[in-house]
């Protein structure tokens, strides 16, 4: 334990502004969360993994030469193709089953991205050197990579662009009309199927700029995936299902819990605290709902 | 009934001599027992009652902890031992090491069992999802805290104490083995009369639609939390005789596994046939014969071959053997089929 972080304010200031950087990181991730989870009722584990496989696209970039600040436009692209694959050859036969069976199946996925980039990448933690330089705030007691403002920036482009683009662009209504009702938007001429499809490869294009921002600004490693499932499913539940500034709000609160519980508790204990917050915040809300309950009564 | 004893009593004789017929082959059968005791108590949860969990990989690694630990810090410094890493300098005799085991088999069944009451009233009001990514946190939590607790071995991992020699004889496979049959036994013989209880039936009850069995008078919480409890005892029972036949307990990679042991559990009861009671054994022998058959020839590629086989299973098999049987031979399973009707409904697929 140590309590430096209350003793030196700046350190309390790194670590928020860390946090708050790293947030909205996890927010596009959880965004993609909720765009599947809301359109197709599947929770992807191998969320995760889609990330990390779009770091290892930049790292590769950036491994040939090329700055890989590219892979946020290269990654998706690829990580688009990819997502329709996995629909393609397993996700549409889950889709209308039971709940846990999707879950399963993408562990099942999950794993198997796991050990192929590990054979693909080696087990070796990498990251693509964005040689951004670091900016100095406060007297230089608060250091700041400008990398990890860039990937901020990014993001929220990113997630900006994909808000207008699903409220105004065709595809964007057919994925919305299918959220709310898929039997009436099949009655109506949406190819469901077709919308499927293409959500769950926004969802795994968004997954890419998330990990090729990640391979610059942080580390990747084949194994880091689950924990970024978990935190995505975390903000999602927190946010509630469609309430895009709450999924902001809530990743950017979770970047900076993650920030001081890895002062506070040692990094060692990061993922576990993590994924004990995780069952902390489900058990509160059984409580919550289950109050809600009474009062019925 | 009587075909029943002779089927028992066969199985019953098998696992007996196994070990003597086939000396080869102790360790594995061993783990086999394991692996149906652990199937079989995922079975109450997933199958039975309708919750699928992926925590209960947290009760077996607890029960591998604790029965290590308590074998050891019952007559040694607990710390030094782990921090003397592998170094043998502190050496059980026999009766120190039985004693530690019996001891500590008690506390590993015992506490989880505690735990999973205790923490049974809050998890356990979660539905579906939301349960079961609950769990797969909680296994995956406990994993990585017990990976830095420093007492436990943190990250260097536990070694458990090494099998005395008694008499220079060798008997640490069959001990072994004779413990994990003896907890199958045990595991198989208490949950085969709790499902002839009304139990059973309120578990079925609750997995089929819990507001109305609420609706119907039943206290769902509570016959939740006990089940929870069952599977609970005997995961940890499993959890402390798999330490110490492996004879290492590492965090991550043996004791809270969750992308080994975690999902095998899972997959074994839904291989077999999820609420059935022969499912998960037939399940988890069916998995263990493939995967230490064909393993060999994935060297290095296990874990693609596993993610490959859950993928498979779960979309094309989610019945499993049981549930395939069921709907090949109806009648060995006491329904009753109107020939007519079954004729009228093939035509109809």
């Amino acid at each position: 334990m140590d309590f430096m972080v209350f003793q030196y304010p700046m350190i309390t200031v790194q670590a928020c502004l860390d946090g708050l950087l790293l947030g909205i990181l996890f927010a596009l991730i959880a965004y993609g969360m909720a765009l599947q989870w809301g359109v197709m009722n599947i929770i992807n584990i191998a969320q995760g993994d889609l990330v990390i496989l779009g770091g290892y696209i930049a790292y590769f970039m950036y491994l040939y030469g090329i700055h890989p600040a590219w892979g946020v436009i290269v990654s998706p692209i690829i990580m688009y193709f990819i997502g329709v694959g996995i629909y393609k050859l397993v996700i549409n036969k889950v889709v209308d089953r039971d709940l846990f069976i999707s879950i399963l199946a993408t562990f099942g996925i999950s794993i198997l991205f796991m050990q192929l980039m590990n054979f693909a990448f080696g087990a070796d933690v990498v990251l693509a050197n964005s040689g951004y330089g670091t900016t100095m705030l406060f007297d230089n007691n608060v250091t700041l990579p400008n990398s990890k403002i860039f990937s901020a920036v990014i993001s929220i482009v990113f997630a900006i662009g994909l808000v207008i683009y699903m409220k105004k662009s065709k595809l964007g209504r057919a994925i919305r009309a299918t959220a709310q009702n898929s039997r009436a938007a099949k009655i109506l001429g949406v190819d469901t199927e077709k919308v499927y499809a293409a959500t769950f490869g926004i969802n795994a294009a968004l997954c890419g700029v998330a990990g090729a921002l990640i391979s610059i600004t942080f580390t990747i490693h084949p194994y880091m995936g689950l924990p970024y499932t978990i935190r995505s499913f975390m903000i999602v539940i927190v946010a509630g299902l469609g309430n895009l500034p709450g999924v902001a709000m809530s990743g950017m609160g979770l970047g900076v819990f993650e920030e001081f519980a890895d002062y506070i508790l040692g990094t060692e204990f990061r993922i576990g605290a993590v994924f004990l917050l995780l069952v902390l915040i489900l058990v509160y809300r059984r409580f919550k709902l289950s109050r809600k309950r009474e009062y019925l009564k | 009934m009587s075909k029943n004893i002779f089927l028992y009593s066969a199985i019953l004789i098998f696992g007996l001599i196994a070990p003597f017929v086939f000396p080869a082959f102790k360790v594995q059968l061993s783990i086999l027992c394991v692996l149906i005791v652990l199937a079989t108590t995922w079975n109450i949860q997933g199958g039975e009652m309708g919750y699928n969990t992926f925590g209960n990989i947290l009760f077996y690694g607890l029960g591998m902890y604790l029965c290590a630990s308590v074998q050891v810090g019952m007559f040694f410094p607990l710390a030094e031992w782990t921090e003397s890493g592998g170094e043998k300098t502190f050496v059980h005799t026999p009766a120190q090491f039985f004693q530690g085991m019996a001891v500590g088999l008690v506390v590993a069944a015992v506490v989880p069992t505690i735990v999973a009451g205790l923490i049974g009233y809050a998890i356990l009001g979660l539905r579906g999802h939301y349960f079961a990514i609950c769990t797969l946190g909680l296994g995956v939590a406990a994993g990585e805290i017990s990976g830095g607790i420093e007492i436990i071995g943190a990250g260097q991992g536990f070694t458990t104490p090494p099998f005395p020699e008694v008499g220079g004889l060798e008997a640490r496979g069959e001990f072994f083995y004779f413990l994990s049959f003896g907890a199958l036994i045990l595991t198989f013989v208490a949950v085969r009369a709790i499902y002839s209880t009304r139990f059973r039936l309120i578990l079925n009850a609750i997995r089929d639609n819990e507001d109305k069995a609420e609706a119907m008078g039943i206290e769902t919480m509570k016959y939740k939390i006990i089940g929870w409890m069952v599977s609970a005892f005997f995961c940890g029972l499993a959890g402390g005789i798999m330490g110490g036949l492996v004879g290492y307990i590492d965090s991550t990679d043996v004791a809270f596994d969750g992308r080994e042991m975690g999902v095998f559990m899972v997959l074994m009861a839904i291989l077999g046939g999820k609420g059935t009671l022969w499912g998960p054994v037939i399940g988890a022998t069916v998995f263990h014969i493939f995967k230490e058959g064909f393993w060999t020839f994935f060297l290095g590629w296990q874990y693609v071959a596993l993610g490959v086989l859950i993928v498979v299973i779960v979309i094309y098999f989610p019945e499993g053997i049981m549930g395939w049987l069921r709907e090949k031979y109806p009648e060995k399973f006491g329904e009753v089929i109107d020939e007519k009707d079954r004729k009228a409904q093939v035509e109809l697929k």
